[in-house]
């Protein structure tokens, strides 16, 4: 904006005049007023300000995605926000590695089966003769972690562990 | 002496947020729970990206035994920002997002290869597919309308 068409969405709710190089009007369209006034009302226009100045242009779209969607996610969730999806999603993160994993241990069983016991490889492990996937699952297991039990049947790792800095789950945030 | 006594009594006992502010903390200061006075870096982290009236209105508008939690969630996606202050803490959504679907994708060939495995050597038992019951159990499916997806499709 800046060129004497209509004020940008953040000018217009502020009252005050969009200048030509208005920090908000390339992202803030006039045409799209509630963009605005649920990321004013969640950050603050000045934080808003802000954050943006401290960003390379080239990023700056992006930030304001990103920003909209935690303000609607707060809007939605007043007491969690983002949190929520997080915490949401890395339970079917969770759920989908346990599922893999038993679906994989289902194969090994399968080809063992088929294959016969004379044919199994020498170094296979006892508990591998009783072929049942339970038993392949829980054996020697002292932790509840697929990952740590099974690695040479899991080709996707359990990379989420690696995603979040803090380990993110709602009973360890909120002792 | 006895006004200093006051006023060191006064400082000693405000919130991390008044002390921010140089202000007095009143006994029903909404922030003080949430923000004591050893642990200034909470705040700060807070404020720079969310202002100190709107998470005051934030905290009002909502029953005093969520405000722990609102708080907690509000300083994680903080110092998420921090870390990232392009993305913040839908960074970690993004990601997320995309390990549900390398998962299903593997599920679904591990499923797959089940079926063919059982359908195809004459003589062994069909398994009762554990993991097939497991997902009709539990049943994971990713909702591509759910709000949260609609940023990333």
């Amino acid at each position: 904006m800046g060129s004497g068409s209509s004020p940008c969405a953040s000018c217009k709710l502020l009252r005050r005049r969009c200048a030509k190089d208005c920090i908000f009007a390339p992202y803030f369209p006039p045409d799209d007023p509630h963009k605005f006034a649920i990321v004013h009302k969640v950050f603050g226009a000045s934080n808003v300000s802000k954050m943006l100045q401290e960003l390379p242009i080239h990023q700056r779209a992006d930030a304001v995605s990103s920003l909209v969607y935690e303000a609607n996610a707060r809007m939605r969730d007043p007491v969690y926000g983002c949190v929520g999806a997080i915490s949401y999603l890395q339970n079917q993160v969770s759920q989908l590695q346990m599922q893999l994993a038993v679906a994989q241990a289902e194969i090994l069983c399968i080809q063992m089966q088929q294959q016969g016991p004379d044919q199994l490889p020498a170094a296979t492990h006892p508990s591998m003769m009783d072929c049942d996937v339970k038993s392949l699952l829980l054996s020697g297991n002292n932790t509840s972690d697929f990952g740590d039990q099974m690695p040479q049947f899991l080709s996707y790792t359990s990379s989420s562990n690696n995603v979040i800095q803090d380990p993110l789950k709602r009973e360890s945030l909120w002792t | 002496m006895h006004r200093f006594h006051k006023l060191d009594k006064m400082t000693s006992t405000r919130c991390a947020v008044c002390k921010y502010f140089r202000r007095r903390c009143p006994p029903d200061c909404i922030f003080a729970p949430y923000f004591p006075n050893d642990n200034p870096q909470r705040f700060t982290c807070v404020h720079r990206f969310y202002g100190a009236s709107n998470i005051g209105k934030m905290l009002e508008e909502m029953p005093v035994q969520l405000r722990a939690d609102a708080v907690e969630s509000l300083y994680y996606e903080a110092k998420c920002r921090i870390q990232d202050p392009v993305y913040g803490c839908v960074g970690i959504i993004t990601s997320l997002h995309r390990q549900i679907q390398i998962a299903q994708s593997q599920l679904a060939k591990a499923q797959a290869e089940i079926s063919f495995l059982d359908a195809n050597f004459v003589g062994v038992e069909p398994t009762s597919s554990l993991s097939e019951s497991l997902v009709q159990q539990n049943g994971v499916e990713h909702d591509l309308d759910d709000p949260f997806s609609t940023w990333f499709y």
